[in-house]
């Protein structure tokens, strides 16, 4: 996977843009219970916060630890009413079926981030199912901005593969102006200190995927 | 940004607003999406806080400590003020001494809950003042000005929230901390807090009045407000909402002028009677219940009013159904000849609209690609975790084939492929009495139907219905899932741990304990992960001409799996493929590339699937130890 800088800027001057239009930016963070789906959420609530943004975020946790589809989204801008994402300027997973499951809010310039690595659920042993092999394919009829990321690899790199959420949410902070030090300072906050390292590592490795 | 400012849910902001008001005792039983206000509370530290044994009792504790004279709440879902009604009803009567808020926290979409029942109906039933915040900072200022209402007017009041309020983040500022003393002595006074008919007549007749009162307050009170629009354009149309939905209108239709109610019961009358004077077109948007429509419909309001004939009476609201709105009024050319219009012309022209809306196929394409994928995609429901302690109980009672009398808890997933085992889930403690009823009406199920129960659930409501089977000779098979915890809230505590809320040791009540006490002759006492004892106590005590009860005892999974080491793994030159380890539906099973394998990540060491194994071909891994 390539992307140059320049072509990532150019996103970030999109949405920059579309904030000073005091439109409403909608994000949301999908996977599987466990992956750490409310902490990536939490962590850029408060970079939103630190930026200035008004903020709201909502999720879904009932079943967060019985291995079920978990969401978590977040709207920020000058001034944000509803808590729902219901159309995604974004949708970043961070297991790589999960974002077919949103089609419904997908628009036509939905960004959609996802991480290649797999989680296969209980319904591909004997419910007739398979996990599909052709998830970018599916997703690029929705929208032409699919990102693949392998954030396991990155994570694994740095020492913690659980840190998957912190790697992949670095890439996505480059689509987004909110600053590096708004970043750091989110999950300085969110992060337990024994692992935050790490995360800050796995942060920065996952931003960088951009100038391979 | 403001130091003073974070971004907190809907419950942290009661938590906080509990702070911040000066409450000075708090009671719930957990309850999705409820649970976090009492865990908040416990948090601050500032604060007396319990777990009740159910929300009835949860509530009357919490009036007890408002007779002393404590600012007091009460937090449950939605389904627990049912349990709660029966106080809360007669406290309308009595009324308080120290503040008393009951906090509802409603599931529409039922994210997490047996049913959507709009509580709001609960206050108007009770005649007591009702809250409706719509972010987070009005959970914690609608709190606050929810305790000087229930002084002022010596009320309880119901402050109901949603699952989108409860569970989302927005920004919320810090206020000052109010010191909480029981400033209000006790004084007794029967004819008001003892309800015997004689004093009840006149205390119904005082609610009356303070309802009266309540009315006038609704029409001042701040919290109820319009928001005017900057275009007058289209000022012909109203908009009226409350909770949630006020921001979903905020947002997608913000060039109409809002009534934002913040007090739905009493409603303000008079100030919606003027929002509305020079309006042709009123809708109110509300999730589930018409029930602000239905009573500006009889108020005899002279506009025309829609609402539920548009939005549905199910699930939730959004941005996007919300929004469906102006599509509806301008190409219906709504606004252009309100004033020709009747009622029944608007209600034929969005019967038109939606039959249009349903045939419109505006991108077959895409429509078919979506189609493909909704069906193809592997589903990922919710399962018992790798190594729960329901999961064996549950395949045994599968292979017996017996009926099995169903609650509410982790076990309820157990009704799911592929252990499709539970046949009923009502509400809390239905199960065992389900069970006698059945066996009564028609002895076939002597000896065929099983209740199954958790330790939270039984210590909530099972153990009254225990006490029926005794009493009226049940003969049957009581399961109590004792995993030592409330484990699908998220660990709480529960009467059987030994700990309460605020961490202190306590005495650990027994189910068995109880079980004996009432007069249950069989009781035993098995490790379900030993699946042949399990399977042999079961077969025994079902066959049993008496009622028995069976305590399956083993810790939460979740909590389990940091004290267990072992592995196991799937041996390929013995499996035959058969697949009854699959049947399990244990996560850390799969089947990938032809085999069969145990995912040595998920493997909590249970031993359960080594056991069924008939070839014997699944077994420990050593070099993990």
């Amino acid at each position: 996977m390539r992307i140059t800088e320049n072509k990532i800027n150019k996103y970030k001057d999109k949405y920059e843009a579309l904030l000073k239009k005091e439109e409403t930016i909608s994000v949301l963070f999908a996977g599987v219970g466990g992956q750490g789906i409310l902490m990536a959420t939490a962590i850029m609530a408060k970079a939103c916060l630190f930026e200035g943004f008004d903020v709201k975020v909502s999720e879904i946790h009932g079943m967060a630890q019985r291995g079920g589809s978990v969401v978590g989204s977040i709207r920020f801008g000058k001034k944000v009413f509803s808590p729902t994402v219901d159309s995604a300027d974004f949708v970043v997973s961070l297991e790589e079926v999960e974002p077919l499951r949103y089609i419904d809010i997908f628009k036509e310039d939905s960004i959609l981030i996802y991480n290649t690595y797999r989680i296969y659920p209980s319904s591909v042993y004997g419910d007739g199912y398979s996990y599909p092999e052709n998830v970018r394919q599916l997703l690029l009829k929705f929208s032409e901005n699919v990102f693949p990321i392998d954030a396991y690899k990155v994570a694994k790199q740095h020492g913690k593969s659980k840190a998957m959420n912190t790697a992949l949410l670095g890439f996505f902070s480059n689509f987004l102006p909110i600053s590096a030090d708004s970043w750091e300072e989110a999950i300085k906050d969110i992060v337990s200190p024994a692992v935050l390292e790490i995360n800050l590592n796995t942060f920065k490795a996952g931003k960088s995927i951009i100038y391979q | 940004m403001k130091k003073d400012v974070s971004v907190l849910t809907g419950n942290e902001a009661i938590a906080l607003g509990a702070l911040e008001a000066g409450v000075g005792f708090a009671s719930a039983y957990p309850g999705t999406p409820s649970t976090e206000i009492l865990e908040n509370i416990a948090k601050t530290g500032g604060i007396y806080c319990q777990w009740s044994v159910n929300e009835k009792v949860a509530l009357e504790v919490a009036s007890g400590a408002s007779l002393a004279g404590n600012r007091a709440l009460a937090a449950m879902k939605h389904v627990g003020l049912n349990v709660a009604s029966d106080p809360f009803m007669t406290l309308a009567y009595t009324g308080v001494n120290g503040g008393l808020v009951i906090v509802s926290a409603d599931d529409p979409g039922m994210h997490s809950s047996q049913n959507e029942q709009d509580n709001r109906y609960y206050a108007k039933m009770a005649k007591v003042p009702l809250l409706e915040p719509s972010d987070s900072q009005e959970c914690k200022d609608f709190l606050i000005k929810a305790f000087e209402i229930s002084e002022e007017f010596d009320l309880p009041v119901l402050l109901r929230t949603t699952t989108r309020i409860s569970h989302s983040g927005s920004l919320v500022e810090k206020g000052k901390i109010r010191k909480h003393k029981p400033d209000k002595k006790y004084i007794k006074d029967p004819m008001k807090y003892v309800m015997i008919p004689a004093f009840a007549r006149t205390r119904h007749k005082i609610l009356l009045e303070k309802f009266e009162s309540l009315k006038e307050f609704s029409e001042k009170t701040s919290i109820n407000k319009i928001i005017y629009a900057e275009d007058k354009r289209f000022s012909k149309i109203g908009i009226i909402t409350s909770g949630v939905s006020y921001q979903y209108a905020a947002e997608a239709l913000n060039k109409y002028p809002v009534l934002k109610l913040g007090m739905t019961n009493p409603l303000p009358f008079n100030m919606i009677k003027n929002f509305a004077c020079d309006k042709s077109l009123i809708i109110v948007i509300e999730e589930l219940e018409p029930f602000i429509e239905e009573q500006i419909k009889a108020s005899g309001i002279s506009c025309i009013i829609i609402g539920k004939s548009f939005f549905p009476e199910y699930g939730e609201l959004n941005g996007e159904i919300v929004k469906t709105l102006n599509d509806f009024i301008s190409s219906e050319k709504i606004l252009e000849n309100l004033s020709a219009y009747t009622s029944e012309d608007i209600e034929k022209k969005i019967k038109g609209f939606k039959e249009k809306k349903s045939n419109l196929n505006k991108d077959k394409e895409k429509n078919e690609i979506k189609y493909f994928i909704k069906n193809k995609i592997p589903p990922r429901p919710p399962v018992l975790c790798a190594g729960c302690m329901h999961r064996p109980v549950f395949h045994i009672l599968k292979k017996l084939k017996v009926t099995v009398m169903g609650d509410i808890g982790c076990y309820t997933l157990s009704a799911l492929p592929p252990i499709s085992s539970l046949d009923t889930c009502l509400c809390m403690g239905a199960g065992v009495g389900q069970a006698l009823g059945a066996e009564k009406a028609d002895s076939y199920y002597k000896n065929k139907v099983v209740s199954v129960i958790g330790d939270s659930t039984f210590f909530h409501s099972g153990i009254t219905s225990l006490i029926d089977n005794v009493f009226n000779k049940g003969t049957g098979l009581v399961i109590i899932l004792d995993n030592r915890v409330t484990a699908m809230t998220g660990h709480q505590a529960n009467p059987g741990i030994g700990k309460t809320l605020m961490g202190d040791k306590t005495h650990m009540i027994l189910p068995e304990k109880i079980a004996e006490a009432v007069g249950v002759k069989n009781i035993r006492i098995v490790d379900p992960y030993d699946i042949s004892l399990l399977d042999k106590t079961i077969k025994e005590e079902l066959k049993r001409e008496e009622l028995s009860v069976i305590v399956c005892r083993q810790e939460c999974a979740l909590i389990n799996k940091k004290k267990r080491l072992k592995k196991f793994y799937i041996d390929d030159s013995a499996c035959k493929q058969c697949g009854l380890c699959m049947k399990l539906g244990c996560p850390a099973i799969e089947f990938k590339n032809d085999k069969y394998f145990i995912n040595q990540a998920i493997c909590t060491g249970c031993d359960v699937c080594s056991q069924i194994c008939p070839w014997d071909s699944i077994k420990i891994n050593n070099e993990n130890n």
